[in-house]
């Protein structure tokens, strides 16, 4: 079995890497009774001998003794970082893997890449060939970080030529949070989109998600559960929302509700790497199957259902029913319909008690409705992992290759034109070193170029699918 | 005569366990619906064919395990020594760490290569277990990429170094859609290796089995254990031992012998040269009466068509062949592999 080591970068990146490790605990905990350091549990975590001082310790079988997370953690300010080592992870984390500084990116991608990226270099490299180290088989990276602002967007993608050089038999699984229309970060176009560009040409498979959508999701739950409209109760820490299982009072935004969401989505997309099924799904499969060309490599994802109830007997029509709501548009964690637009892979990674035949009844009853680019009719790739998400009795992800993306990358492209043409904020960036107005006008282009293959994608949709003429052969 | 298995990848492996198990649960049945003398003849000959003893009795089964990741070796493993009654060699599993990643290529180029001596090592020391070996049966899936790259590699290798022994593969035929997305590419540079290295090739189709599960078993919902059960079913009910001919007093020594008639399929055939039955008085897992049939037919033409059409639309558009030229497959492999299942196809419809 392989190992991922998370690399969580910036404020942003650092609070839903912190959800992800206090969900994967909590995970393995309710799955690993005996307390054995198996091979699931060491795809995330290491066993250390905390008698041993120094670097040495590690266990690779036997008891657990005591995990320490693959993770490397960064931030140019200390608040966060600070927060986790004091709050109930502390003991998680390697205090050795972590890079700060005081000064913070103050929202500037310019400071993030080149200011902290050269300054920071070497450090960086350094805490991930540690990481790798210990790691008998790495097989992933996954880099989590917010592309509005300084040092996620920067630094975290800075992070991705470095980890492309260092590692390039390792793939980069990058969670990139996207600002959404209302961000309070004013210059998040300009960042996004020179965010965007390292993304294009350094990342193997990127899951979008936008705060929006994500606070649209935790609305619609309090909705449901505050209307009474349930009959039975809701099972405990069933929200995929949740950690505690406790209905928090929410704030303006719900953050730790909203990290929760990305933190089960990490989960579920190596559940079935991790533990057994009658249909495993590897992470080198996710990139195999759903990226048909190089550039072409952002996947929407949905997560379903967002609770279960408390029936133990689940018919099959809610079954199904978890099935439709995966492609609706209320269920994406980005502002996406994929139901209107055009799929070129698509991917349904089920957890639980769910068996072929419903999988395939339910694609065949889907099927018709969702429109397959023409030379991939039948892109569906598909999983099976008997290890439910904890709190539920099955689960599904879908991972969709699909041109609803476009209109994402289309409004930021705008944004980001807005402020561009009045060459507002534009001196803070260029007073870096290395910083250049090219910059800017390549990472457009390079957004463009982007949008431009979906277009082209989305021109073939209402076409009628030929079949190719067949290769001639002489008798 | 033994018969040597190897078992590749995920779906290799999880029917294997499938197919042995049958086959023990079959031999060891209690209502043969035959005399002592002839269940004891049928069970030594099942024995001799897949199973070597232990001192202690407990029957080893003769096969090799290959799989990339572990998982699934390890459950395989601690079902059949469940039983208490069979189980796998210890030492018979080849594994590695991180899986092909349903990438033929990498199956074939990089893992091939990689590990041909541990495997061929492996699969040596079951030979050398036999008294005599009748063949090998390489029981591997066509969508992924271990199944059917490596076993694709595996297979001919075994040409090249056991060259007097038959080869016959198992193949798993994916559903028409929603297994994996590659799989027309994995499907057909699998079955234009295969044919220049396999004596025959047995085929499954999941659709086919699975309608099997639903329409005439009933199930309601059918799982993949369902289904690999039925497979093995079948499969066993081929394999165990029968009389060929007229007559015969004793069972069929060669069991994959039939498969290697080549004139199966033309029209100067005479039809009492291309039918043939082989019958036991013993039954089958307690049915008193069933019956097998193995043909070679233009019945997977459509299948077979169907899946280089897809492959050919996919290739036409060059979607997914970088991952594939990565690993040393380059478009040139693609067209000779085409080119060979058309001539196939066409071979089937002159008939």
């Amino acid at each position: 079995m392989t190992q991922s080591v998370v690399v969580q970068v910036g404020q942003c990146g650092n609070q839903i890497g912190c959800c992800f490790w206090d969900l994967a605990l909590r995970e393995h905990a309710a799955v690993n009774k005996k307390g054995i350091y198996d091979e699931a549990i060491s795809s995330f975590f290491r066993n250390v001998d905390t008698r041993v001082v120094g670097d040495g310790g590690n266990i690779s079988k036997g008891k657990i003794c005591s995990l320490k997370a693959r993770a490397v953690l960064i931030d140019m300010e200390e608040g966060v970082v600070n927060e986790i080592l004091q709050g109930p992870l502390r003991d998680v984390f390697d205090s050795k893997q972590l890079i700060t500084d005081i000064s913070g990116s103050g929202n500037n991608w310019a400071v993030g890449h080149k200011v902290f990226g050269s300054l920071y270099q070497e450090k960086i490299l350094e805490k991930l060939r540690k990481s790798a180290e210990h790691c008998d088989c790495l097989q992933c990276f996954f880099i989590i970080h917010s592309m509005g602002g300084g040092t996620g967007s920067g630094l975290g993608t800075f992070l991705l030529k470095v980890l492309e050089d260092e590692f390039p038999e390792v793939y980069r699984f990058v969670t990139s949070i996207y600002p959404s229309g209302e961000d309070d970060v004013i210059t998040s176009p300009y960042n996004s989109i020179l965010a965007m560009k390292e993304l294009n040409e350094h990342a193997d498979c990127v899951l979008p998600i936008d705060n929006q959508s994500l606070f649209d999701i935790i609305s619609k739950i309090d909705l449901m559960v505050n209307s009474g409209k349930l009959g039975a109760a809701i099972k405990p820490n069933s929200l995929v929302t949740s950690s505690t299982g406790v209905f928090k009072k929410r704030q303006e935004k719900p953050f730790d509700a909203m990290n929760n969401i990305v933190a089960n989505l990490l989960l579920n997309l190596t559940s079935s790497a991790r533990f057994e099924g009658s249909l495993n799904m590897d992470l080198n499969e996710i990139s195999m199957n759903l990226v048909p060309f190089p550039q072409l490599h952002y996947l929407v994802s949905s997560l379903t259902p967002l609770y279960t109830l408390a029936d133990v007997n689940i018919p099959p029509r809610r079954l199904d029913q978890m099935f439709s709501d995966a492609f609706s548009k209320d269920h994406q964690l980005i502002r996406a319909d994929p139901r209107h637009c055009l799929y070129l892979a698509c991917a349904l990674m089920v957890r639980g008690n769910v068996q072929i035949s419903d999988l395939r009844r339910n694609i065949e009853r889907l099927k018709p409705s969702l429109q397959f680019v023409s030379w991939n009719q039948e892109g569906w790739k598909t999983s099976l992992c008997s290890v439910p998400p904890v709190g539920h009795s099955h689960s599904l992800l879908a991972l969709a290759n699909n041109t609803c993306v476009k209109p994402t990358f289309i409004e930021l492209r705008e944004r980001f034109i807005k402020l561009y043409k009045k060459k507002a904020h534009l001196h803070h960036y260029l007073q870096i070193e290395g910083m250049e107005e090219s910059c800017f006008t390549e990472a457009v282009s390079s957004l463009s170029a982007l949008i431009q293959e979906y277009n082209q994608l989305d021109a073939t949709k209402s076409m009628p699918v030929e079949d190719l003429p067949r290769l001639n052969v002489a008798m | 005569m033994s018969i040597v298995t190897v078992q590749l990848g995920q779906c290799g492996n999880q029917i294997g366990f499938e197919v042995f198990d049958a086959l023990f649960n079959d031999s060891h049945c209690p209502r043969g619906l035959c005399s002592k003398r002839e269940n004891e003849a049928y069970q030594a000959s099942c024995k001799e064919r897949f199973f070597s003893e232990e001192e202690n009795g407990v029957l080893v089964a003769r096969a090799v395990l290959v799989d990339m990741e572990p998982k699934v070796i390890n459950q395989t493993l601690s079902k059949a020594a469940h039983s208490g009654l069979w189980k796998y060699g210890q030492h018979s599993c080849f594994c590695q760490k991180q899986g092909s990643g349903n990438n033929w290529a990498y199956g074939y180029s990089v893992h091939g290569p990689r590990h041909e001596e541990s495997i061929m090592n492996l699969i040596r020391k079951e030979v050398e277990k036999c008294d005599s070996l009748s063949g090998f049966f390489i029981i591997m899936s066509m969508a992924g990429g271990t199944g059917s790259g490596l076993g694709a590699f595996v297979t001919q290798n075994l040409q090249d170094q056991y060259s007097s022994a038959l080869k016959m593969n198992q193949i798993i035929w994916p559903y028409g859609n929603g297994e994996v997305i590659v799989q027309n590419y994995n499907s057909i540079l699998t079955l234009s290796h295969l044919y220049r290295s396999s004596d025959a090739l047995l085929v499954h189709e999941n659709d086919a089995v699975h309608k099997i599960c639903a329409k005439l078993m009933n199930i309601k919902q059918i799982s993949f254990c369902d289904i690999n059960q039925v497979l093995a079913h079948q499969l066993g009910s081929v394999f165990q031992p029968t009389y060929s001919g007229e007559g015969s007093f004793h069972y069929r020594r060669n069991p994959l012998g039939a498969f290697k008639d080549p004139a199966l399929y033309t029209s100067w055939l005479e039809p009492v040269h291309a039918f043939s039955v082989w019958k036991t008085q013993r039954a089958f897992r307690k049915y008193e009466k069933s019956a097998a049939l193995v043909s070679n037919s233009q019945s997977l033409v459509k299948p077979l068509d169907m899946i280089v059409g897809k492959a050919w639309n996919m290739f036409a558009s060059r979607a997914y062949l970088h991952q594939y030229t990565k690993f040393g497959i380059e478009e040139e492999d693609f067209l000779d592999s085409f080119m060979l299942l058309e001539q196939v196809i066409a071979s089937y419809c002159n008939l």
